[in-house]
């Protein structure tokens, strides 16, 4: 059973919802992100997404527009990445760590190399954002040799066909964008994420996370009612902007933020 | 992998937009459906008659085709070898072949009950034929600019607002056409239930390619039936400028099975490729995947898309359409490339010996043209596609000659 896996069994045997922060890999600078996976850990995150830097970032917001940005002032690459998970590694063997990017530096690298990087790293899931599963034939092998986990995005515009189709293709969760829109673009309407969630368990037995527009602990909780993982990325990468220029802070800042959002969560 | 059969050129691409190992689908799940309802539409519209009649009606009465083919004897001339014809898209509507796809968007878009029109653009030229058949269908119009092309082709922005459109200055990334065409797809994806995103090249995903081809293509049918007419002959070669590639794939298409007939793409060398600071993914770059597509791309060995340079912004863009992709590995096309100063060369020289002022972008093919025909007989024939005109870029010829108008 992969890590992911594990992880949500572990939750849902404490009748938990998990909580998965995301952050831009080398934002500010590259020194900053491995020692901030580790506080969120120890705050309460259950699963770490990292994103991976890219020049052209077409489904992301303005603030995580300015991560990647950021991130590759210091050329943070793929390669980079994959070096940071191992170093998180070698003192955190139990948290899964997703990366989330899209496919041009992956295509760069090569599939089966880059899937093979990753695995020996301890990379325990991929989203990529701009890959849907009619293309993605060599690139699911590629990871699956690896045991690492495809997961896939679904949208509000996604119909029951490709649902079930992206449902068959993914692993470890999937994930449902909860509004039509870029990151941190909007406020997401609750009811309307409840309904899609209902609909998407009927065609997987598949963790659901819901992410894009959980800006506080109130929606974190709210979400969590309906979700089996809570994710929240603008929210946090804003708080990293705004401390870019004194890093010692940024990890008690993230950590101050996602406690509470645990706390909120672990309420209901 | 899919499989494609090498020698049928015009039979591409499949179901799923693939041209060979090019082109196809990848773009976030949530553009997935309405890819879809687009493909639908366009499938079912681009064979109903009442849909090609007011189309065909549109090209002629409003944009003022057919655009005539005329040949450049004095430019021949001074060239010594092939008879050189000029395609002249620069007499359309609005100044360059933009306004041919942009029409046939913009009537489907009508059709599909869109009330919002957005539109990247680089030259400017595809935002101006944007806004203006928004204006005239009524549709409300937001173009997206890279700040930096903001500044080169001003009278273009002045022009779009004027014409009701609101320019959103890009400011992300190189800030030039790749950022811009970045940022109009954010809106779409915000805005997928009224909106209508009309892509001004042959690139993004499908069916952006085969339809953009498609209404491009009536350059390439009425330059064939011309040129058969006026020369009698079919030509020895095509030339076009490619920045995404939608004037050359509009002139090439119609000829693809015409195996006797070169074709030649014309790419921005900008400073020159071995600098590094141009604008030639087909000659320089490497296979990627940008704006919904597998391409030939300019990139760094991390995969990152690195910064163009031409002095003609409508070429200043880091991918290609990917059926140029494929017609380079299948053969049937070449790339090459033209310096910022060939092009500048090739600019003055048309407008003094034929009287005509040619868009920088253009001004490539002509370039290549010149130089292709010398080395050719006075009985073969090079059918250029003057794509626009040259009005747009008055600011940047007459600033490199130090003069402030
Ligand atoms: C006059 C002219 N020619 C060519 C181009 C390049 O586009 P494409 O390669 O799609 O024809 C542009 C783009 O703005 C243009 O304005």
């Amino acid at each position: 059973m992969s890590r992911i896996s594990q992880r949500f069994e572990q939750l849902a045997a404490h009748n938990k919802t998990a909580l998965i922060p995301f952050i831009t890999a080398g934002d500010p600078d590259p020194e900053v992100t491995v020692p901030l996976m580790h506080a969120m850990v120890a705050a309460g995150g259950s699963i770490i997404e990292l994103g991976v830097p890219f020049s052209d970032p077409m489904a992301d917001g303005p603030v995580i527009q300015r991560a990647n940005e950021r991130a590759l002032k210091h050329n943070t690459s793929l390669r980079d990445v994959i070096g940071m998970v191992h170093r998180f590694r070698e003192r955190d063997r139990d948290t899964p760590v997703v990366l989330m990017g899209y496919l041009n530096p992956i295509e760069a690298l090569g599939y089966e190399r880059f899937a093979e990087m990753a695995g020996a790293a301890g990379v325990d899931g991929v989203i990529t954002v701009d890959i849907p599963p009619e293309e993605a034939d060599d690139y699911l092998a590629a990871l699956r040799a690896q045991r690492i986990d495809p997961i896939f995005l679904l949208a509000p515009t996604s119909d029951e066909q490709r649902i079930k189709r992206i449902c068959d293709a993914a692993a470890g969760f999937v994930y449902y964008v909860s509004v039509k829109g870029t990151t941190g673009s909007a406020r997401l309407a609750i009811g309307e994420v409840a309904s899609k969630v209902f609909h998407i368990r009927k065609s997987t037995g598949l963790p659901v996370g819901v992410g894009f527009g959980i800006k506080d602990p109130e929606s974190a909780q709210a979400v969590a009612q309906v979700a089996d993982a809570v994710i929240v990325g603008s929210v946090l990468v804003n708080q990293i902007e705004s401390l870019a220029d004194q890093p010692d802070a940024i990890a008690p800042a993230l950590s101050r933020s996602i406690s509470q959002m645990r706390a909120a969560m672990d309420l209901i | 992998m899919p499989t494609t059969n090498q020698t049928d050129f015009s039979g591409q691409p499949d179901a799923r937009g693939h041209f060979g190992r090019f082109g196809g689908m990848f773009v976030s799940e949530t553009l997935m459906g309405p890819l879809r309802e687009l493909r639908e539409a366009y499938d079912r519209f681009i064979v109903d008659d009442t849909f090609k009649a007011e189309l065909e009606a549109d090209l002629r009465d409003y944009v003022g085709r057919p655009s005539s083919l005329y040949f450049a004897r004095q430019l021949s001339q001074r060239c010594g070898g092939a008879r050189i014809y000029l395609k002249r898209e620069d007499l359309n509507h609005t100044g360059a072949h933009k306004i041919n796809n942009t029409i046939g968007q913009a009537l489907l878009a009508k059709r599909m009950g869109k009330t919002r029109i957005i539109a990247e653009t680089g030259a400017g030229q595809h935002g101006v034929a944007t806004a203006t058949v928004a204006a005239r269908l009524g549709l409300e119009c937001v173009v997206y600019m890279g700040s930096v092309d903001i500044v080169r082709q001003e009278a273009n922005v002045y022009r779009m607002r004027m014409l009701g459109a609101k320019v959103v200055a890009v400011e992300s990334g190189s800030k030039t056409l790749k950022d811009a065409l970045n940022e109009a797809m954010r809106d779409w994806v915000t805005n997928i239930d009224n909106t209508f995103y009309i892509i001004g090249t042959v690139a993004g995903p499908h069916p952006y390619p085969v339809m953009v081809r498609e209404f491009q293509s009536v350059i390439g049918r009425e330059a064939r039936r011309q040129i058969l007419q006026q020369a009698g002959q079919l030509p020895d070669a095509l030339v076009a400028c490619v920045g995404g590639g939608s004037n050359a794939i509009g002139l090439f298409h119609p000829f693809l099975d015409d195996t006797s007939v070169a074709m030649y793409g014309v790419e921005a060398a900008g400073e020159g490729l071995e600098t590094g600071r141009h604008a030639a993914p087909l000659c320089a770059g490497t296979p990627g995947v940008l704006h919904g597509n597998r391409t030939y791309l300019m990139q760094d060995e991390n995969g990152q898309i690195i910064e163009t340079h031409s002095i003609s912004a409508g070429l200043d863009y880091p991918g290609v359409g990917p059926e140029h992709a494929w017609l380079k590995e299948s053969g049937r096309a070449n790339y090459v490339s033209v310096t910022d100063q060939e092009a500048l060369d090739a600019f003055h020289e048309l407008t003094r010996c034929e009287g005509i002022i040619p868009a920088l972008e253009s001004s490539h093919a002509l370039a290549y043209a010149t130089r292709l025909a010398a080395e050719m007989n006075p009985d073969q024939v090079v059918l250029v596609n003057l794509s626009g005109r040259g009005d747009k870029d008055m600011h940047t010829v007459a600033g490199l000659d130090g003069i402030k108008i």
